[in-house]
């Protein structure tokens, strides 16, 4: 058993090395592309943590990601704070935002709590333009080169950014890695098999899943406070539907309940509209058709079916 | 020995819109003891001992357990307390493996050599050897073996078995009542059962249910001569 | 102007909100009354209808009239047509699943999207109104299509009312929400219900919408806001009760029209979006429910 369990730790260890080397052998082209799916990845990794593992189907974790890119992105523009406290500060508000929508949205199941993410995430966009005079709305604000730096490394060089993004992504990788194979992580699990019996055998359904739903703000707060430093630019965009809606697509392609599903998952989907862009201009419907084939043939995803298939021991 | 009592319940009721499931019951039950609550189909059984885990909320009534009132609290917080439920219908983790299905309650109870322990609560119930298979694939006696696995790998003060030998096979049953015998007296155990060999052979107690109201309650042998249960169970149902 | 007549107009602006979003609203309930699916599509199919009318208005030569009501005929019975296949296609293979239904609606909702904007572009276009007719208060003037409108939603939802209480069909289908495994027991073809249900819905929306576009130019990404007041309104009114849906249109489409000429749009939408959310986490059954 213990040996297949570092079987899985070695393979995890070799993507995020690959994505080391990546950086040297790929043309440079994709050097921003790869730094994006990475921060992206983060956030999705997030949401298999409530969706994948807990079986919590969110549909505003936009709310959460767009915490971490304004508080971030306004915090080093217009209150001036240094950028190292900015980021920790975008992380905090992704899991303080998650814990509040969840004091409450846990209440419900199901549906209901489908519908009041929803609710919640869409009163946080329409802030956001409501304050359009701070926030600067649609628009968005774009943020200087000078406050894009970090103990004096400049976040806004292609190089520096793709390693940062790589940092944060092999932690939040081998954060979740140690979660799922904890004993917290069996629970988890468990409220996502059967309620009822976990509740049975003495664990409180509510604070295990207001505990995944904070963990899962915290990365969507870090991704988007690292996409603020990262890419320089913060907009409502990103507090929309479409936000919320993309993380469960990487995590429905890759493979609901693995932990590198998130990032196969948003790797598949970025090339695939990157390449379908030289056929089509559809990109709609290249997403509404991916999440139609997926909900409709491959339920599980790429790693949810190769598990199925004789790779048991995949986390 | 004098008789220490574990839970007792006063006036516990529970209706369903105009269905009174259970209708005033008053319960005691001695610690270190098998006790088994009988009854007709529709008496109430499951929704009483779904009243004393916390399952359903009570409507009127009290639960004391090991001297504590435990009427309010949420089901979780008696299991902690040392309540476990074993359900009628099973109810496994069917897509975890057999180890992960008993390692959570193991873990539940603070165990700090978690994969030991949990092959031990394994080993317990002779399901050791099938450790790495998916809980669902299980032939269906191995899965109520398993349910029960898990209520046992609490550790609990008492366990609730909800009709535990519904389904099981003539050569199953006896290792079952050896089982339940071995945890005798470290837990005591409540017993619904239809089975009245399995009854008879087991119970130092019984209680029987009757629309939801307490018939008779004593030994195997007082309840076998009551003529009121005589009746409930032998009268033709309307008596 | 001065406040009461500043009221008023805010008031009539509501009433022809309250008209057009009981209507999709209703078709939004009926859906998840009777099929217990949360249709995220629902938007798309209000946008599809006034994509539709702007098509189907072009095409009529003529009176503006004609062509209208040629839409107001045409385009529910396409996006009907629509929402029936997809419920064919798609629904029914989930097995009608709850969370698979919402992922594979979003799916639907992107493809409804990019469809319009293929085949009919990015513009927002105008459909002139049937009658051009101004009624003149003694503080301002009003359009009288406007009126028209909630005149029209009012005999819309009647119709669907007798439909649904009258008709032999109406009663299959309350029959189903009932209860689907003894409505199958006794012979309905459940399929077909769910089909005719999931049309009607969607048609609904579309009328709302064919209604709505003499006022507010067509779009293809004009269906975002009536789903999420769609939603509201379910929710507030109780999920699948009909009842409760019209009277939740009627108080969300009063209070936005007020609170959006006196505050603003935004805010008026950020307060209904919080309360929904409230009144599913402390009051599921809605603040009208249990009076089905």
């Amino acid at each position: 058993m213990t040996r297949f369990l570092d079987r899985s730790l070695i393979l995890h260890l070799a993507v995020i090395a690959a994505l080391f080397a990546a950086q040297y052998l790929l043309p440079s082209y994709h050097h921003t592309n790869i730094a994006r799916i990475m921060v992206l990845a983060v956030f999705a990794m997030g949401y298999n943590i409530a969706f994948g593992y807990t079986g919590l189907l969110s549909l505003g974790h936009a709310l959460f990601f767009a915490a971490g890119l304004y508080a971030t992105g306004l915090g080093v523009e217009q209150w001036g704070l240094p950028t190292g406290i900015a980021l920790i500060g975008g992380l905090a508000a992704g899991g303080a935002v998650a814990v509040a929508t969840g004091l409450l949205a846990l209440r419900t199941g199901g549906v209901s709590f489908m519908i009041v993410t929803l609710m919640f995430a869409q009163a946080g966009y329409l802030t956001i333009l409501y304050f359009g005079a701070v926030t600067r709305g649609d628009e968005g604000f774009v943020i200087s080169t000078a406050a894009r730096s970090l103990g004096g490394l400049v976040l806004s060089d292609s190089t520096t950014r793709y390693f940062m993004a790589l940092a944060l992504f092999a932690v939040a990788m081998l954060a979740k890695l140690a979660l799922v194979r904890s004993p917290t992580g069996r629970v988890l699990v468990a409220l996502r098999e059967n309620e009822e019996r976990s509740r049975m055998l003495g664990f409180d359904p509510f604070r295990y899943k207001l505990l995944a739903l904070g963990i899962s703000g915290l990365y969507a707060g870090a991704a988007g406070a690292a996409y603020a430093v990262l890419f320089g630019y913060v907009g409502a965009t990103f507090a929309s539907i479409q936000y919320s809606i993309l993380p469960l697509l990487y995590v429905l392609l890759g493979g609901a309940g693995t932990v590198l599903g998130p990032f196969l998952g948003a790797l598949v989907m970025f090339y695939l509209i990157d390449i379908s862009s030289g056929y089509t201009t559809a990109h709609l419907a290249v997403v509404g058709l991916a999440l139609l084939i997926l909900v409709l043939f491959a339920p599980k995803g790429i790693l949810g079916a190769l598990r199925e298939r004789g790779l048991k021991w995949l986390p | 020995m004098a008789a220490v009592t574990l839970l007792s319940a006063r006036g516990l009721t529970r209706h369903f819109g105009g269905l009174r499931a259970v209708d005033g019951v008053d319960f005691d039950l001695e610690s270190g003891r098998i006790h088994a609550l009988i009854g007709p189909n529709g008496a109430g059984k499951t929704t009483f001992v779904s009243l004393l885990c916390g399952r359903i909320p009570v409507q009127s009534g009290s639960i004391t357990f090991a001297g504590q009132d435990i009427t309010r609290l949420p089901a979780h917080e008696r299991v902690a307390r040392g309540i476990a439920y074993t359900f009628q219908i099973t109810s496994i983790y069917a897509n975890l493996s057999v180890f992960d299905n008993v390692a959570l309650p193991v873990q539940r109870r603070g165990s700090r050599t978690l994969a030991a322990d949990t092959m031990a609560a394994l080993d317990r119930v002779g399901l050791a050897g099938l450790a790495g298979q998916t809980a669902g694939t299980l032939a269906y006696g191995h899965q109520r073996l398993l349910e029960i696995a898990m209520g046992l790998a609490l550790s609990p003060r008492l366990l609730i078995l909800d009709e535990p030998t519904q389904g099981l096979a003539l050569s199953e049953i006896d290792g079952f009542k050896a089982l339940v015998r071995s945890v005798i007296p470290e837990t005591t155990v409540l017993l619904i059962e239809h089975n009245m060999d399995v009854v008879m052979d087991l119970a130092e107690t019984i209680t029987v249910l009757n629309f939801g109201q307490t018939l008779a309650s004593g030994s195997p042998a007082a309840i076998r001569a009551n003529p009121a249960v005589q009746a409930a169970y032998l009268g033709g149902g309307h008596a | 102007m001065e406040f009461g007549p500043f009221l008023l107009l805010a008031l009539m602006e509501g009433m022809v909100m309250s008209a057009v979003l009981a209507l999709t609203a209703v078709g939004l309930s009926l859906v998840f009354g009777v099929m217990r699916v949360v249709n995220v599509a629902h938007g798309e199919f209000f946008m599809l209808g006034a994509v539709a009318a702007w098509f189907v208005t072009q095409a009529v030569p003529g009176h503006p009239a004609l062509g209208f009501a040629a839409a107001l005929l045409l385009a529910p019975l396409f996006v009907g047509a629509v929402a029936a296949l997809a419920d064919g296609l798609i629904l029914k293979r989930l097995n009608y699943d709850p969370e698979a239904t919402i992922v594979a609606t979003i799916g639907l909702s992107y493809i409804f999207q990019q469809a319009a904007l293929s085949f009919y572009g990015p513009d927002a276009r105008p459909v002139l109104a049937p009658f051009d007719l101004r009624l003149q208060l003694p503080w301002f003037g009003y359009s009288g299509y406007k009126i028209a409108v909630v005149i029209a939603a009012a005999l819309i939802l009647i119709g669907i009312w007798l439909f649904m209480t009258r008709s032999r069909a109406g009663l299959v289908m309350r029959a189903t929400q009932a209860d689907r495994d003894t409505a199958r027991a006794f012979g309905i073809n459940v399929d077909r219900v769910f089909a005719t249900v999931f049309a009607l819905g969607a048609a609904m929306a579309a009328m709302g919408a064919v209604l709505i576009v003499p006022i507010q130019q067509a779009h293809y990404l004009m269906g975002h806001d009536p789903l999420l007041l769609s939603f509201i309104v379910v929710i507030i009114g109780g999920l699948g009760s009909l009842r409760g849906t019209l009277v939740a249109a009627l108080l969300i489409g009063l209070s936005d029209g007020v609170i959006s000429v006196f505050f603003s749009p935004t805010l008026a939408k950020i307060l209904a979006t919080l309360f929904v959310a409230l009144v599913l986490v402390f009051r599921p059954q809605g603040l009208f429910g249990g009076q089905r």
